[in-house]
Order: C-alpha cells, then sequence, then structure tokens
C-alpha cells in the first residue's frame, strides 16, 4: 500500500482521526507552553513554581485552576510543561531505541549465521530481565535525573523492534525484487536501505507508536517511584508522586484531593491513548487480512 | 521435538549467565565505597572503622571477573547472599514473598485470559459495527491508563470512600489470626490456608483485600489479550470450512463457539509468555501501591537500594521463570497446532 493511501484511511478512519487529533492538541500545548503558562523564569521554565511551602494540597481556585499539589506545586504548570517533557522523553527514547532495534534485527537477519546466532541471544539476555526492575536497577546507578531514566529505558527497550525487524528482514530477503537487486549487483547497503527497511517500514511505526505510550508510562513510573525526575520538575510522573500521602483524603472526605492524581493522571492517559489509537488503527489499515 | 527441548535447555545457562553478568556489570559501575555503604544502615557503624579494610576484607575491589566468580560460586551452592533490604538471606525473603506474589499473580491470570478471550469474541462476531468500536476504544482505554494511576484511584474510590476494599493482604485480626500457633501455614496462600484449616473468615478477609490489585493488574492486559483473539477470530470467520460450515446450515452460535473460537485461540498460547513478564512489571507497581510484601515489591525496593544480591538473585530467578514459560509455550504450540514443526 503506497504511503498516501495509508494517511488518507488514517484521516477516514474515526478512530485514529480522534488519536491524530489528540496528538495533535498536544502538541500545541507543548508548543505554546510559554503562553499557556508563562513561566516565571525564562532559563528554568521546567521547575513548577510553589505558592508558598505549605503541606496540604489546595483544591481548584483562581490562580491555581487545577489547585495546587504537596508542596504548593502549580499543577496547572506542571501539567502543560510537562507535555514537553513527555514528548521529549518518548520522541528519544523510541526514536533511539528504534534506530538500536532496526540496526540490529537487520544485519541480524540480512547476514544469518553466527552474527544472527550471538545477536539473538544477546537480545534473548536483554529480554529475560523484567524491564522495570532492570529500568529501576539502571537509573538508581546512574543516579537520579530524566537523562539517565532515558539512558536505562533505551538499554532495555530496543529487543521488541530488533526482532520484528528481523522477522520483517527474513521474510522480504527471500521476494524476488531483492534477489533482482543483488544480481544486478547493488551493495548490501543500497539494498538494505533502498529496498529492505523501505518495505518493512510500516510495521515498525505501529510498533513504534504504540512504544510511545508505554515508555511515557514507564518513565512517568519511575518518577512516582521517586527515582525519575528532580523534585519540582515539570514531569506527569512526578506530579501523581505528590499525592501519594492524600489518596485517602481527610475530614471523612476521602475524595478531598481527588484533583492531586486525577488530573495528572488523566494528562498521561490521554497522551497515551492518543498514540496507542493511532498505533491501533494503523494496523488494522495495514493488516491484508483484516481488510 | 526432544531435540529440540534440550537444545533450548542447553541454551538456558548461557542465558541465565549472560543476564547475571549484565545486571552484575551494571553493579560494578558503583565504586567498592558505594557498593559497601549498601550495607551500612547507620552512620554510627562506621565509626572507629578502617573503610578501605573492609573494603579488601570482603573483596570488594577485586577485579569484577573474581567478585562475580565468588557470587556463581555461592549460586552453585545454592546460597544467594545476603539481602540488607529484607534483613535475611536471598533464599529466605524469597520464599517469604513467594505466596503473595503467586497468589495475586495465579487470580489475575484468570480474569484477564477469560475476559479477553470473551471481549475478543464479542468484538470480532460484531466486526465493524457499533459493539466492535466501543469495544475496542474500551480495551485500548485500558491499555492507556498507567497501573500506579488506576491503583491510585481504585484505592481512593473502594477503599477511602467506600471502605470496601482495602489494601494489604489481611486485615488486622486477620494478620493475628494467621500468625498464632492455631493456624497452620500450609502454602502461605492465605485463602488455600484458610480453606484448609476450615476458617473462612480469613478466605473472605483474604479475598476481600485481593480484589482491588487483582482488577489493576488485570486492566492493561485484557486489551491485550482481546486485540490478539480478535485479529485471529476475524482470519478464521473467513475460511473456506467455516463458510461450508455456515452454508451447511450449522447454527451461527455452534459456527462460532465450535468451529472458530477453538482454532482462533492458539495464537493466544503463544502471548502468554509475554504476558507473565508484562504482569510482572505490573506486580511491582501494584503491590507497591497496594502494600502487599510480595516479590514485586520486594524487587523494587532492593533495586532502588542497591541491594545486589537480591536483585541478582530476582533476575536470576525471574530469568529462569520466563525462559522456562517460553519454552512450554513454544512447545505447547506446536503440540496444539499439528502444522507446526519445531525445528
Amino acid at each position: 500500500m503506497e504511503w498516501q493511501e495509508v494517511v488518507k484511511r488514517l484521516f477516514q478512519n474515526k478512530i485514529s482521526l480522534i488519536g491524530l487529533l489528540l496528538v495533535i492538541a498536544f502538541a500545541l500545548i507543548a508548543i505554546f507552553a510559554p503562553w499557556i503558562a508563562p513561566p516565571a523564569d525564562p532559563r528554568d521554565p521546567y521547575m513548577v513554581p510553589r505558592d508558598g511551602w505549605g503541606f496540604e494540597p489546595q483544591p481548584p481556585a483562581e490562580g491555581h485552576i487545577f489547585g495546587t499539589a504537596e508542596g504548593q506545586y502549580d499543577i496547572f504548570y506542571g501539567i502543560i510543561w510537562g507535555t514537553r517533557t513527555a514528548f521529549r522523553i518518548g520522541f528519544i527514547i523510541v526514536g533511539i531505541s528504534s534506530f538500536i532495534g532496526i540496526f540490529i534485527g537487520t544485519i541480524s537477519a540480512y547476514y544469518g549465521g553466527w552474527l544472527d546466532e550471538i545477536l539473538m541471544r544477546i537480545t534473548d539476555i536483554f529480554m529475560a530481565i523484567p524491564f522495570l526492575i532492570a529500568a529501576i536497577v539502571m537509573t538508581t546507578i546512574l543516579g537520579q535525573g530524566l537523562r539517565n531514566v532515558m539512558i536505562a529505558l533505551i538499554t532495555f527497550g530496543w529487543m521488541n523492534t530488533a526482532r520484528l525487524m528481523r522477522s520483517q528482514v527474513l521474510a522480504i530477503k527471500e521476494e524476488e525484487f531483492v534477489m533482482a537487486a543483488d544480481a544486478l549487483g547493488a551493495s548490501d547497503l543500497r539494498i538494505i536501505f533502498k529496498h529492505v527497511i523501505i518495505n518493512t517500514i510500516f510495521p515498525l511505526v505501529i510498533e513504534a507508536s504504540m512504544r510511545m505510550g508505554s515508555m511515557v508510562i514507564t518513565a512517568s513510573t519511575l518518577s512516582f517511584l521517586g527515582i525519575g525526575a528532580p523534585q519540582g520538575y515539570a514531569d506527569w510522573g512526578q506530579m501523581i508522586s505528590f499525592a501519594r500521602n492524600w489518596i485517602l483524603g481527610g475530614e471523612g472526605n476521602a475524595i478531598k484531593y481527588w484533583y492531586t492524581v486525577v488530573i495528572p493522571g488523566s494528562a498521561i492517559t490521554f497522551f497515551c491513548l492518543s498514540w496507542n489509537l493511532i498505533g491501533d488503527a494503523f494496523r488494522d489499515i495495514l493488516d491484508p487480512k483484516l481488510q | 521435538m526432544i531435540s529440540y527441548i534440550v537444545r533450548r535447555l542447553l541454551i538456558l545457562p548461557i542465558i541465565l549467565i549472560g543476564v547475571t553478568l549484565l545486571v552484575f556489570s551494571m553493579i560494578m559501575m558503583l565504586s567498592p565505597y558505594q557498593r559497601l555503604s549498601t550495607y551500612v544502615t547507620d552512620p554510627s557503624q562506621l565509626k572507629n572503622v578502617d573503610v578501605d579494610v573492609l573494603v579488601s576484607r570482603y573483596g570488594l575491589d577485586d577485579p569484577w571477573y573474581e567478585q562475580y566468580g565468588r557470587w556463581i560460586k555461592g549460586v552453585a551452592q545454592g546460597d544467594l547472599g545476603w539481602s540488607e533490604s529484607a534483613g535475611a538471606t536471598v533464599n529466605q525473603a524469597f520464599v517469604d514473598r513467594f505466596p503473595a506474589t503467586a497468589e495475586l499473580g495465579i487470580l489475575a491470570l484468570l480474569p484477564v485470559v477469560l475476559g479477553g478471550i470473551i471481549l475478543g469474541v464479542f468484538a470480532s462476531v460484531h466486526h465493524n459495527d457499533i459493539w466492535d468500536h466501543v469495544s475496542r476504544v474500551l480495551a485500548i482505554i485500558g491499555w492507556s491508563v498507567p497501573t500506579f494511576v488506576f491503583g491510585l484511584i481504585m484505592l481512593m474510590i473502594f477503599y477511602g470512600t467506600l471502605g470496601w476494599l482495602p489494601p494489604s493482604r489481611l486485615s488486622g485480626w486477620g494478620l493475628e489470626i494467621v500468625n498464632s500457633s492455631a493456624f497452620i501455614n500450609y502454602t502461605g496462600f492465605f485463602i488455600l490456608d484458610g480453606l484448609l484449616n476450615g476458617n473462612l473468615a480469613i478466605v473472605g478477609n483474604a479475598i476481600r483485600h485481593l480484589i482491588a490489585p487483582v482488577v489493576t493488574i488485570s486492566i492493561l492486559w485484557w486489551a491485550f489479550i482481546m486485540r490478539i483473539t480478535r485479529s485471529s477470530m476475524l482470519e478464521i470467520l473467513r475460511k473456506d470450512y467455516i463458510r461450508t460450515a455456515r452454508s451447511k446450515g450449522v447454527k451461527e452460535n455452534v459456527v462460532v463457539y465450535k468451529h472458530a473460537v477453538r482454532n482462533a485461540l492458539i495464537p493466544v498460547v503463544t502471548v502468554a509468555g509475554r504476558m507473565v513478564l508484562g504482569l510482572l512489571g505490573g506486580l511491582v507497581i501494584t503491590e507497591t501501591i497496594f502494600n502487599i510484601e510480595g516479590l514485586g515489591q520486594f524487587m523494587a525496593q532492593a533495586a532502588q537500594q542497591l541491594d545486589y544480591p537480591a536483585v541478582l538473585g530476582g533476575t536470576l530467578y525471574f530469568g529462569f521463570l520466563l525462559i522456562v514459560i517460553n519454552l512450554c509455550v513454544d512447545v505447547s504450540y506446536a503440540v496444539i497446532d499439528p502444522r507446526i514443526r519445531l525445528g
């Protein structure tokens, strides 16, 4: 299927259209963050401003339309600038780990033999470690911080792409047009880039789209556990970790502090939802068995 | 088939050594003093102590292969070392925490698999009509909610507001009974032990404490199983033998449930391995939020405190589990579907 056709169908499909619109909305929020929530200190816009030093969260009110979290961090500001953090985390992790996966999967399948065997056993080893545990250990060792979270998630996030790419390349290697290119004397690099990768790109895009959501969830999970973003950094996971002490509410009203969980929780959920909707619709469009 | 299994089992130790080497090399990024400090619980322990003597006494500045060799030697003798965060040997810590995790995991597996399959079949039968879209969108939403957010909201509503589903494994009075000498801990599974002891109050209490964590873990995987069941069903429903069955007047229900579902479930089996690992990630978060003292919570704690004997032991254990489960899945795949030949 030509890519123009795929894009056309993505826009025709209601489910993916919702996903696309959501992603566009988040992108607009990220781009216009300085205007939506002007930073107090333009040199350090990712630090969420605090309104005093009080411990107890304050409900939505004028000046803080989403309320404040524990420590009087403004939730609205954290959500708006956290959108940028989420995009950055997602794109960097998915981009780099996909690149590693594509590289390993392609040379593994294309050259085969002992190289394939070694690379796939290495992949197995990385896959045999529980992802979240590995990410926690590595982030703890490297030290708190989003950069280290990203390094950890890239280190343990490339294996599925590598396997997917390998199976794709194995299938396409036997196709006549690749053999023809080979017979015509095209170099390995030319065959890989011009014929193989171009023809295997769609399943990878689906996989990457689904991974955008799950990687942002994992990164925010690490922040929630207290080993991700530094204190006060605009990050959705951290906004929720501020809520941990207030889950059970107080004064006979258990959902008194609902906004500390529900608002940042919705932000993460909608962000992941948008990418998953696109990935899901994509898969339907491209799966010839389901036409 | 036998030679395939043997070959896979021969690779097993290589993978396990690779896995532990990988974790070990991460830990070796810390200096000997940092690794020593994971054993210090109170700064006063360091008074009148020469840190360098301690480092060399425990061989923390030896070359990495000597340290790794010592650890492997211990493993071969069944000794995984001492876990500082558990205050016990790693073996004992695992044994103590295993039942809580297994109970939760096993109970979660049933609703996940059943619910996912039912939803998937339902969506495929209603392909492209409103029910298909609704169940798919619901599944994607379930897949998009972070486990920790869902767990916190569960706690807020069903514990904080309604008081129905409390966290941890048992209520205070229940724990007293379980820890008393009159109650015999056969398995460590509180539901099973309650039944064996004839104490239905414990059974009820344990179930009440398990509902919220089980739902929290399941929600994510429903979507996963549903998705695979749906596409597999759609493929099968287009097969010629289904058309034949329909054309000879077999009832639609029989066609769907007898002819199609059975065959459509084959791919579902293959994802079981992936799901077990995924469940484990979910367990880490769920146990932490619901304060269940299981392996997931223990691993998260150990990882954060860099309690490396526990982390190494844990990766060894789960790596082993994963490889064995994957092997079982591959073999059962070949058993269920005679078209597949393992080579």
